[in-house]
């Protein structure tokens, strides 16, 4: 069964002024069929943990462990972390130029499954998934993110997640941003994903209302650059009456 | 109608529609064409068609100082049967008829060369295989000048490869008869010291169709300055172009389409790549659509994707129109940049970075490969654009 362990993770930043440390000792794992929900303020270092955990060159380890299934995570390249089974669906996903979706879903989907799909039954695959959610097939000659809106954005990273099946999704803000109506389509592609019982999902959020779609096995408040309490789906529900005020008065605010 | 966006530091995208005015095109020359090199003043390098140019790069093409030498480039035609080449002194007639130097290298190229190449297809044949040029530099100095002529409904393929090192100014010369059509692919795959400067003009006949595919991949500063114009009406002229500009090289395309009679249509695409420090891309587009030029159709468009910092793009569309009663005008340049963020993105998803770029690259130029109609051509590019990649990567 696969498993994401984060140990004592502490990343910094270089601003202006040095370097800045954003994540302050994170301990999580996160193990294949369970949902974790990450909430909190602004400015907490969701995000940096979502970021850190895919390789982005702006953040750096300066202490901890990363392992999936025993690997070491942060001794890989951001593409052998893909392969090895991590996803990262991103809160701002980048534009493309000159590149087709229907290219990169094939590229992509080559380099994580190790070998080309067979063209029938891919073709089949992702207009499948296209029309679960609701996305037009002229969509897949556009270019990756070029002029897509919002809401396209956000399907189109789900698409991918629904397609290239990783062991450990990271989901960071995948909600904001989105009308009722496509957060529904996307959390549906979402639970489409985590019925199969084979991935992990690590679901970051500053709002409650996904959780209305998803519901998580556990969640956890995020301030200040580590994980200030863990509990049920029912912590969720004390945050969404109480907001994080209790986690951001105590010195916790930067 | 002009565009530019993700515009990297160090590159300058401008663009301009005068509409009416007094010939900018015309007057942003600082001499009136002319066969003789005398007529114009060495440049020092503050002039409209020189700014872009490293002069010290040139060899001396700009000031007289290159002297032809003997082992310039080797010329070889290879053409199928019933195409008639041959070799003629300076005073042949059919030299210099579609078009007169517009800068000083042209006339010094004009001025200096002993003999000219003639290739004639005649009235009416239609070849179903190319005609092959190889211009080989053997590392000398050379000044060149060409002619290739289709007689009224002649059809060619015309393939120009130039390889090798070499110090090479030349004009070439195209002239279509009515009804001709012309494929001319100019391939520079120039070694690293190579400096090609070289202005090649069309003159389309009526109803005649013209295009020309101009490939830079090679040399240390290639300078070329395509220009077409119509000898009568219903003509037709596609300028495709591609580009890729590696660390050190200075590639420059300074495109003219003189719509100087009604009726007639263009359409010009140059798309290119840099990656390298210190690669420079140049692009001038300058359309002129004169009075008496009604119903002209034509459409311009620059594109560049910068793959690297260090590297710098100039794209200049000018568009100037001197009479309302036309189908179409327009003009379009950006250039956008492949950096961190998207490379990150498609490794997230698996994709080695190697074969990140490659994709990019690949996409960025597939829709103009695909316009060229010559597959053996079209491969070749693919391959050799693949090959800059590695080579830069490596």
């Amino acid at each position: 069964m696969a498993t994401l362990e984060i140990r004592d993770l502490h990343v910094s930043v270089e601003a202006d002024n040095g370097s800045r440390e954003i994540l302050k000792g994170v301990d999580l794992t996160v193990k294949q069929g369970e949902t974790h929900a990450i909430m909190g303020p602004n400015g907490s270092g969701k995000s940096t943990l979502a970021y850190s955990l895919a390789g982005h060159p702006k953040y750096q380890i300066t202490s901890g462990q990363v392992t999936l299934d025993g690997e070491d995570v942060l001794e890989m390249s951001v593409d052998e972390r893909a392969r090895a089974g991590l996803f990262l669906a991103m809160q701002y996903p980048v534009e493309i130029p000159g590149v087709s979706v229907s290219n990169f879903l094939r590229t992509s989907a080559t380099a994580t499954r190790g070998e080309a799909p067979k063209l029938r039954t891919w073709v089949k695959e992702v207009r499948e998934t296209m029309e679960r959610l609701h996305m037009d097939p002229a969509f897949a000659e556009r270019n990756v993110n070029e002029g897509f809106s919002g809401g396209e954005k956000k399907r189109h990273e789900i698409l991918q997640l629904e397609l290239l099946k990783p062991k450990i999704a990271v989901l960071d803000e995948t909600d904001s941003g989105l009308d009722v109506d496509a957060l529904r389509v996307v959390s549906e592609g979402v639970n489409r994903v985590r019925e199969s019982g084979e991935v992990g999902t690590l679901l970051i959020t500053h709002y409650t209302r996904i959780l209305r779609y998803i519901k998580p096995d556990h969640v956890h408040v995020f301030a200040n650059g580590r994980i200030a309490e863990s509990g049920g789906p029912e912590l969720a529900d004390k945050l969404e009456a109480e907001g994080y005020e209790a986690y951001t008065k105590d010195g916790a605010t930067q | 109608m002009a565009e530019a966006q993700n515009i990297p530091a160090g590159s300058t995208t401008a663009g301009a529609i005068a509409v009416a005015a007094e010939s900018t095109v015309a007057t942003r020359m600082s001499a009136p064409p002319s066969f003789d090199v005398a007529d114009f003043p060495v440049p020092h390098g503050r002039e409209e068609e020189w700014r872009f140019t490293p002069l010290n790069r040139l060899a001396g093409l700009h000031d007289g100082t290159a002297v032809a030498s003997g082992n310039g480039v080797k010329v070889v035609i290879d053409a199928p049967d019933g195409v008639i080449v041959e070799t003629v002194g300076r005073d042949d007639e059919r030299l210099g008829k579609a078009g007169i130097p517009v800068d000083r290298v042209a006339a010094q190229a004009y001025s200096s060369f002993e003999q000219a190449s003639v290739v004639t297809v005649p009235k009416e044949s239609v070849l179903t295989e190319p005609v092959r040029i190889t211009v080989h530099g053997e590392g000398g100095t050379a000044f060149c000048h060409q002619v290739i002529e289709l007689g009224a409904f002649a059809e060619a393929v015309v393939v120009i490869d130039h390889t090798g090192d070499a110090v090479l100014a030349s004009n070439v010369d195209y002239l279509l008869g009515d009804g001709a059509k012309l494929t001319v692919v100019s391939v520079q795959d120039w070694d690293d010291k190579a400096v090609h400067v070289a202005q090649h003009n069309a003159l389309i006949g009526r109803d005649a169709s013209f295009k020309s595919v101009v490939v830079t991949f090679g040399g240390d500063l290639v300078r070329l300055h395509p220009r077409v114009s119509y000898a009568a009406t219903g003509g037709e002229a596609e300028l495709f172009g591609l580009y890729f500009t590696d660390r050190g090289q200075h590639q420059e395309h300074r495109l003219l389409v003189d719509h100087n009679n009604p009726h007639n249509k263009s359409n010009a695409v140059y798309k290119g790549a840099l990656q390298g420090e210190g690669a420079h891309a140049v692009w001038i587009g300058d359309v002129l659509i004169r009075v008496m030029a009604e119903g002209t159709d034509t459409y311009e468009m620059n594109r560049n994707l910068v793959l690297t910092d260090g590297a710098r793009v100039d794209s200049v569309p000018n568009l100037e129109i001197e009479t309302g009663e036309i189908v179409g005008a327009g003009h379009a340049s950006a250039t956008g940049r492949f950096d961190d963020e998207q490379l990150f993105y498609l490794m997230a998803r698996g994709i080695p970075e190697q074969d990140a770029r490659r994709l990019v690259v690949r996409g960025f130029f597939a829709e103009l490969v695909q316009q060229i109609g010559l597959p053996d051509v079209e491969e070749r590019l693919i391959t050799k654009i693949e090959q800059e990649l590695e080579a830069s990567v490596a």
